[in-house]
């Protein structure tokens, strides 16, 4: 079995599942955020069950509008605080006190290898990066967890890509998971598993595989996963809230499709407007002027990210007539990025920084777009009115093209802009 | 269940930020969603499905955020059944989950126009479409997902299945 079955396998109580078949499965930890719970915590009371199953495995996450912007959003976080406190939930992350949701489960120990877990957001899928099954689901759905700790999955099938050789300097595992979308398509592996093998993945860090598997979904999987190694496991010790059972794809495991990239011909790739699925090499995208660019969201907001940004801002200012917005993903992150100095490096440059939210990537409350505007994103999903007005558009590209295309005022490839 | 109404047509990748934009998910009123229902693609859409119509879409219809506030939104704008070439994953379930009737018809994208009257049998998988008198072949729901539609959505479905023990 490869890592996808064997997961959902031990989740069901069997001792094997094949693709197709569906199975009732327990799960390992479930999650909602401000946005989605809400709507499970309303249809959880119409359940009529007074407790939740597992007070320690649902973790509630105040991310998407906070600080709140209108009473409306006020009165969602009091929604799920209440319930936090009634429920006596044991995780629960307000405001200020964790992040973007997908990158709090992971740093905070609420994911661990072999684990099952669902999440009331689509990018639950992210959690593939430390091996493992992490599932978006809805709100009925969610509510139905919180009374039952169950679920039923179709086992899916999965695609394999193997990605072998070394990464040119400049480009990043977005570069990489953009060029797969390209290949696949947005809706190629839908209601699919994709499984990220090969010697590049092992030189990869926990953060960039959480890129890759984040946007699996945008290719339609229903989780994205890489097999846990020495990595993985010395990421999570420390980490750990309970104990867990790592596990593996097997040598002779079967595939749907295997794809074999070799990255080091792989070049700074950019999503254009309006699909996820409209990539092409950054170089091919001449003289797009930019009025807003930014980094953050659960796919590309972690320290490597500002990191790599910083190193580029740097070199000089933000190009008069462009915004920029950088957002840690989380409070751990944003502290690390002080501590480091990268905060100051931003501000010097002329970028503002703000708090942990799913924001601007989610257009819900802070850094919209303008009719006939153009922002250069880090973010995962470039829809029509995505980011603010229907009438803007989003280009989608790694942390590095977006710091560089932040100078030059314009959309830049960062190999030839940095090198000149 | 029959379910019948005039079709509405749209194309591929529907996703949801354009059933219902990010900017109204802090409403937990169904009314107050569908108001916005497809908004992102045809803002006079919630004035033409309140009479109850069937859309009817390409491939990946749903795609994108697992918001369940999408399949609210077209249910109470008046939609009474989404028939697609294929879904999303995450907006199949919330659809079957809060009782809007989904079903995978290979095919019908192309068969039907906008205006076409149709008439759909959900535990046949047919769909008839009395306009051009053709009838068409759906994917079948699995049992289990019509008992959860019949039921009117999960949470009823449930508490029948608590009530009943």
């Amino acid at each position: 079995m490869n890592l996808a079955e064997k997961i959902l396998a031990r989740a069901s109580g069997r001792d094997e599942v094949k693709p197709g078949e569906i199975v009732q499965s327990r799960v390992d930890a479930a999650m909602a955020n401000e946005i989605t719970g809400p709507l499970a915590i309303k249809a959880f009371r119409e359940i009529g069950v007074p407790k939740v199953w597992d007070n320690e495995r649902i973790v509630l996450i105040q991310d998407h509008q906070v600080p709140a912007d209108t009473v409306k959003s006020a009165e969602l976080h009091k929604i799920m605080r209440r319930f936090a406190e009634e429920q006596s939930i044991k995780f629960f992350y307000d405001i200020g006190r964790g992040g973007v949701c997908h990158q709090v489960m992971v740093e905070e120990g609420h994911v661990l290898p072999g684990d099952l877990i669902v999440g009331a957001d689509s990018h639950t899928c992210t959690y593939g990066a430390l091996g493992a099954f992490g599932t978006g689901i809805g709100s009925t759905e969610m509510a139905a967890v919180f009374a039952t700790g169950e679920i039923w999955l179709r086992v899916p099938s999965s695609i394999k890509v193997n990605f072998c050789g070394s990464l040119r300097e400049h480009v990043a595992a977005k570069d990489l998971i953009l060029y797969v979308i390209s290949l696949i398509g947005a809706s190629g592996a839908t209601y699919k598993a994709m499984e990220f093998t090969g010697s590049t993945i092992s030189k990869l860090s926990i953060g960039e595989r959480m890129t890759l598997c984040n946007m699996a979904v945008e290719m339609g999987a229903k989780a994205g996963l890489v097999n846990p190694d020495e990595k993985t496991l010395r990421y999570v010790e420390k980490l750990a809230r309970r104990r867990f059972e790592p596990l593996k794809s097997d040598q002779d495991a079967d595939y749907e499709k295997t794809l074999k990239i070799d990255v080091s011909r792989i070049e700074p790739m950019i999503a254009c407007p309006h699909a996820v699925d409209n990539v092409k090499p950054v170089k091919s995208v001449e003289d797009v002027k930019i009025d807003q660019a930014f980094i953050g969201s659960c796919t590309n907001g972690r320290i490597e990210d500002l990191r790599a940004a910083a190193e580029i801002l740097r070199r000089g200012r933000i190009s008069k007539g462009v915004r920029m917005i950088i957002t840690p993903a989380s409070r751990r992150i944003y502290l690390q990025a002080l501590r480091e100095g990268l905060i100051e490096t931003f501000i010097e440059a002329g970028a503002l920084v703000t708090n942990p939210t799913c924001g601007a990537c989610f257009g819900g409350h802070m850094g919209l777009l303008a009719p006939g505007e153009v922002c250069i994103s880090s973010s995962n999903r470039n829809f029509i009115g995505r980011m603010g007005s229907p009438e803007a558009e989003i280009y989608l590209a790694s942390p590095i093209t977006v710091a560089a295309s932040a100078l030059a005022g314009r959309i830049v490839d960062p190999i030839e802009y940095l090198e000149d | 269940m029959k379910i019948a109404g005039k079709a509405i047509v749209f194309g591929d990748d529907i996703n949801t930020d354009v059933i219902i934009p990010s900017k109204y998910l802090t409403t937990l009123d169904p009314k107050e969603l569908a108001k916005h229902a497809m908004e992102g693609m045809d803002p006079s859409f919630a004035d033409k499905a309140k009479e109850g119509i069937i859309l009817v879409a390409g491939k990946n219809f749903g795609c994108g955020s697992s918001r369940e506030q999408a399949p609210i939104a077209l249910k109470y704008a008046g939609v009474r059944c989404v028939l697609a070439e294929f879904f999303a994953r995450i907006f199949y379930r919330n659809a079957v989950n809060i009782g809007l009737p989904v079903l995978e018809a290979p095919g019908v994208s192309k068969a039907v126009n906008d205006g076409d009257f149709l008439t759909v049998n959900l535990e046949k998988g047919e769909i008839l479409n009395e306009t051009k008198g053709e009838v068409m072949k759906a994917v079948r729901l699995p049992e289990f997902i019509l008992e959860i539609l019949k039921d009117g959505g999960l949470i009823n479905h449930l508490k029948k299945k608590i009530g009943g023990k």
